[in-house]
């Protein structure tokens, strides 16, 4: 066994090594751009290009020119978002979207929002981290033009009921834009069966390269338009303009291949694993937490709170396991997971959390070495934790009055 | 973020953790910080002739507020009351090699051990009277 073990597979993946070796070519003899029309080289490109498309295409149960090639998840977010409000503002300007999104969802809309580009309603969700259905239907005004609900989250893996969203979506008339980074190539994704209009994903989540990404943009029923965003040579049917990154679209189709193919196999594999780390972990450590949904949630996802010990402070016991904490000390923002929050997670049980994210390339004898190692640094750090002191000793936390800073 | 290895050192191998009793004679206990801020320290110093003969901490919090009690812990043993005042946040950080971001830690760690020279005094003010 290697280490640093990686455990952060909701960060991003590893290329797979079978994805690498057909990217290989188009960065050499293959080089073409896609769009050079009048010869071998850019027809090979285009050919590859075309090829990953309806790779891509099929994982997801959708027409290959529904797929719209961009530079990650968070571009597919902002074109969905803006592209649609630039398109339907004659029609409105209110999009529903939910407190537990990723940043580039949600920011994204603030940003519109503060600008007086449009209006939003964030819909809160349940001890779980599930968005209700009712709830969409409640929220939508005369002026709603877009419902952007994620698939699973990054966080906590919970799993929304996304097909209930899309039927009430269709049913009122109103484009549902889906963020499914966290959920393609990991469970079964139908945008017909879910009613998906836009829907936004990336290659680096699910063992392909970095840098490329796509949004599907449904063709019928309804056709959706949306205007773009970049400007230029008017590539993707005017959609994204840009030359397109051929071997980032290879590795991305034959990523989107394995995970179809293998996606059955992977996600019972994950399970195991998971539910076996989390019930070694549980059952050793008293006072810990599970976030999130207990079980509707991604396979290789496990988010737990541990009780009387501080999240960079863990991770930093656990430096040869790379994992991810919603403590403030680890976030950008200095906040504590807002994702947590919205769940009801108290500040300092968010300030607790650590994310284990399991993928493809982990093997058993890694959880074991991680189920040990986890047990082993609680335990000493809650030993060198005065609040777990004063719990021993009876103390209420909650009936002190901290000196707040 | 990387960690300075001193920060790592004291992490790895703290100084003087654990507790004394609080109604022992000469100790003084200063606890600060908050749960929902993601840091609480507690600094505890025992005192005997005007000199702090050992100190002992625990902290829940990050790396560096470990590291930063750890080391106050390692200073205090050996000063007197007023030596001991002297201890400003500024070292910590440049011992330590504290990011700006961390820097609230050694602040934290100075205002602990305030407290527990401050928990002292009043103990031992309080003593004084009954003394009379």
């Amino acid at each position: 066994m290697k280490l640093p073990i990686f455990l952060d597979n909701h960060s991003t993946t590893p290329v797979d090594p079978r994805v690498l070796e057909t990217m290989l070519p188009y960065f050499t003899e293959k080089f073409g751009n896609a769009a050079s029309r009048n010869h071998a080289f850019g027809w090979a490109a285009e050919e590859a290009v075309e090829n990953a498309r309806k790779q891509i295409a099929k994982l997801i149960k959708a027409d290959p020119k529904e797929i719209v090639f961009m530079s990650g998840a968070t571009e597919s977010d902002n074109l969905a978002i803006k592209g649609v409000l630039d398109m339907y503002k004659e029609k409105g300007d209110h999009i529903i979207t939910s407190s537990t999104e990723h940043r580039a969802v949600l920011d994204t809309v603030k940003s519109l929002e503060g600008r007086g580009k449009a209006s939003a309603t964030y819909l809160s969700v349940d001890k779980f981290g599930m968005v209700n259905p009712e709830d969409v239907r409640k929220a939508i005004t005369e002026k709603t033009i877009l419902i952007s609900i994620m698939l699973a989250n990054n966080e906590i893996g919970t799993i929304n009921p996304v097909k209930e969203i899309g039927k009430i979506a269709k049913e009122k008339g109103i484009l549902f834009h889906c963020d499914a980074t966290q959920g393609v190539g990991k469970i079964p994704v139908d945008v017909q069966d879910m009613g998906i209009d836009l829907m936004s994903f990336a290659a680096h989540k699910m063992y392909g390269p970095k840098g490329v990404g796509a949004l599907y943009v449904r063709k019928k029923n309804p056709r959706v338009r949306i205007v773009a965003q970049m400007d230029g040579g008017g590539h993707e049917r005017g959609m994204r303009s840009g030359t397109l990154p051929v071997p980032l679209i290879v590795g991305f189709g034959k990523a989107c291949e394995v995970c179809e193919q293998e996606m059955t196999k992977e996600a019972a594999r994950l399970t195991a694993m998971r539910n076996r780390l989390e019930a070694s972990i549980m059952a050793a450590l008293e006072e810990s937490y599970l976030n999130g949904h207990p079980t509707n949630r991604l396979p290789g996802n496990l988010n737990i709170s541990f009780a009387y010990v501080e999240g960079e402070s863990l991770l930093m016991g656990m430096k040869d396991i790379a994992l991810s904490s919603g403590s403030a000390c680890t976030s950008a923002t200095l906040e504590p997971s807002y994702v947590l929050r919205a769940l009801g997670v108290g500040t300092e049980l968010a300030h607790s959390s650590i994310r284990f994210g399991l993928g493809r390339f982990n093997t058993d004898e890694e959880i074991d070495y991680t189920i040990k190692k986890v047990i082993e640094v609680v335990t000493k750090l809650r030993e060198m934790s005065p609040l777990y002191e004063m719990a021993r000793e009876g103390v209420d936390l909650k009936s002190v009055r901290w000196a707040a800073h | 973020m990387a960690y300075s290895d001193k920060v790592v050192d004291h992490f790895n191998n703290p100084r003087n953790m654990g507790s004394f009793k609080k109604d022992e004679e000469g100790v003084g206990t200063g606890m600060v910080g908050a749960p929902e801020c993601g840091d609480v320290m507690k600094l505890q110093i025992k005192v005997q002739n005007d000199t702090i003969v050992d100190a002992k901490f625990k902290t829940f919090g990050c790396g560096s507020a470990i590291a930063s009690s750890s080391l106050a812990t390692e200073w205090l043993k050996g000063k007197t009351i007023e030596e001991a005042q002297q201890i400003k946040n500024t070292d910590i950080v440049q011992e330590l090699n504290l990011p700006p971001v961390k820097i609230h830690c050694s602040v934290l760690a100075e205002d602990a051990i305030k407290a527990a020279l401050a928990d002292y005094q009043k103990k031992s003010d309080g003593e004084l009277t009954e003394a009379k």
